[in-house]
């Protein structure tokens, strides 16, 4: 029972919902602040996506003509519980707050796919042909990008000697080094950022939610609270996804000194930045050319990496 | 309560709407858009779909044409919804006043919350008119 309580805490509070969505928001900032500054902007102050958040909490929810409501609503929710339960997996890792608690690699696989299948799902269901094209794009680049990402995340699993749990892979790198530190790791490490950057659908990758082609592609349809869900889900990915690279790669985010925490959110910071960069240095691709650079050039580089892993290096 | 309208006075998501205007006010609404005047200091965004707006800002003289369209797209916004009258003819009609084609200036179709006249206002203006309206909110 008490064990229960604990994990419904560890759930909602920290470091779930409440502690992912506030850093998760801050994240946001950051990049609003970064692409503001590359355009040689002011940009919004810190508290921006706060007064975003709890502005579309007090708006009208609209119901668009002949959408399937209870898929329309619901959508938005599953997406947010698939990246708190990511974001509480990894962290309960990393501060090693229940010993006893088992993170799978691959259940955190799924996971982070859910954001992308709730947008699709909310995408159908509103009945609008704008969103039905944002939809159709977010499946093909989900189809796109899984299979590089998934080949590249074999590679600290080979390396590792086959270990599938968060705890042993991470206790193997501090005892070891990070798997970053290699060839074979580099090349993965590079292939799964760019991954990430189609799993935020961030600039280049933005296809699904063109907003000067279509709108705002498979968002169109939604507005108050519902958005503000989408739009929270899609901050908190900033902060949990780069957080599980870092575990899976980088030896972990540790907060036992204070030299040690400041490695760990100078690690997260950096892969902030890169993304934010990446995003702000790029045109959109179209969705043909996005699924040849995935299934062509990034799956052939994670095919070396596991290669390059296979012989030691 | 108070939270609901600190964001929305903060954090303000326009959205342009086109009924006929010669062109000269929309292109002045997309001068607020450039880094010159950075409206995202003050959480002003351009977003793509109505349903995500908080204030309109309407350019033009309300053709017969787009009469029922402008109504229809106030009905799609997301309540609570402002509209902004931008420049003469949206304002009076201006120049095509009493005009055959001319279905009337805004507040004739849709409630309209701030004019802001100018043949084009500048983007000052319309920066000006935008924050003037939100200093009312309670
Ligand atoms: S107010 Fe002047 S500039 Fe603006 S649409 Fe009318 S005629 Fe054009």
């Amino acid at each position: 029972m008490e064990k229960l309580v604990l994990y419904i805490f560890y759930f909602v509070v920290f470091p779930g919902l409440i502690f992912t969505a506030v850093i998760g928001l801050l994240a946001a900032w950051v990049d609003r602040k970064v692409t503001a500054r590359v355009q040689y902007r002011v940009g919004p102050p810190w508290y921006q996506n706060f007064a975003d958040f709890f502005k579309l909490l007090g708006k009208e929810t609209v119901m668009p003509e002949g959408a399937k409501g209870t898929g329309f609503l619901i959508s938005p929710l599953i997406g947010l519980a698939g990246i708190t339960l990511v974001s509480t997996i990894v962290w309960v890792i990393n501060l090693n707050l229940a010993p006893s608690f088992v993170g799978d690699i691959i259940v955190v696989l799924y996971l982070l796919t859910l954001p992308s299948l709730a947008v699709i799902l909310g995408a159908s269901a509103s009945r609008n042909p704008v969103a039905g094209v944002g939809a159709s794009r977010e499946m093909k680049l989900i189809l796109g990008y899984e299979l590089p990402f998934v080949l590249a995340m074999i590679v600290p699993i080979l390396k590792s000697g086959g270990m599938l749990r968060f705890d042993s892979l991470l206790a193997y790198q501090i005892s070891t080094r990070p798997f970053l530190y290699s060839i074979s790791g580099v090349i993965a490490f590079i292939i799964v950022i760019i991954c990430m950057q189609a799993k935020l659908t961030f600039v280049p990758f933005d296809i699904p939610e063109a907003e000067t082609e279509i709108m705002a592609g498979a968002y169109i349809e939604y507005s108050g609270p519902a958005l503000a869900i989408f739009k929270l889900t899609k901050a908190m990915m900033l902060f949990a996804v780069p957080v599980f690279i870092i575990t899976v790669f980088w030896g972990g985010m540790h907060f036992n000194s204070l030299a040690s925490a400041i490695h760990a959110i100078l690690k997260y910071l950096i892969i902030l930045v890169v993304v934010v960069l990446i995003k702000n240095t790029n045109p959109r691709l179209r969705i043909d050319q996005a699924i040849k650079l995935f299934w062509g050039r990034l799956t052939i580089w994670a095919i070396v990496a596991i290669l390059f892993a296979m012989a030691g290096l | 309560m108070k939270l609901k309208t600190w964001g929305l006075k903060k954090s303000i998501w326009v959205f342009h709407v086109s009924s006929g205007a010669c062109n000269n006010c929309d292109i002045e609404v997309l001068d607020c858009l450039t880094p010159k005047f950075d409206i995202e200091r003050f959480g002003m965004v351009l977003v793509g779909s109505v349903r995500h707006a908080d204030v309109l800002l309407c350019c033009g003289a309300i053709t017969r044409q787009s009469a029922p369209r402008i109504k229809r797209l106030y009905e799609q916004a997301a309540k609570p919804c402002f509209v902004v009258a931008i420049g003469g003819c949206a304002c009076s009609g201006g120049i095509f006043k009493g005009s055959y084609s001319i279905a009337g200036p805004y507040d004739k179709i849709i409630p309209v919350h701030a004019y802001i006249p100018g043949c084009p206002p500048k983007p000052e203006a319309i920066i000006a008119g935008v924050v003037k309206l939100l200093s009312t909110l309670k």
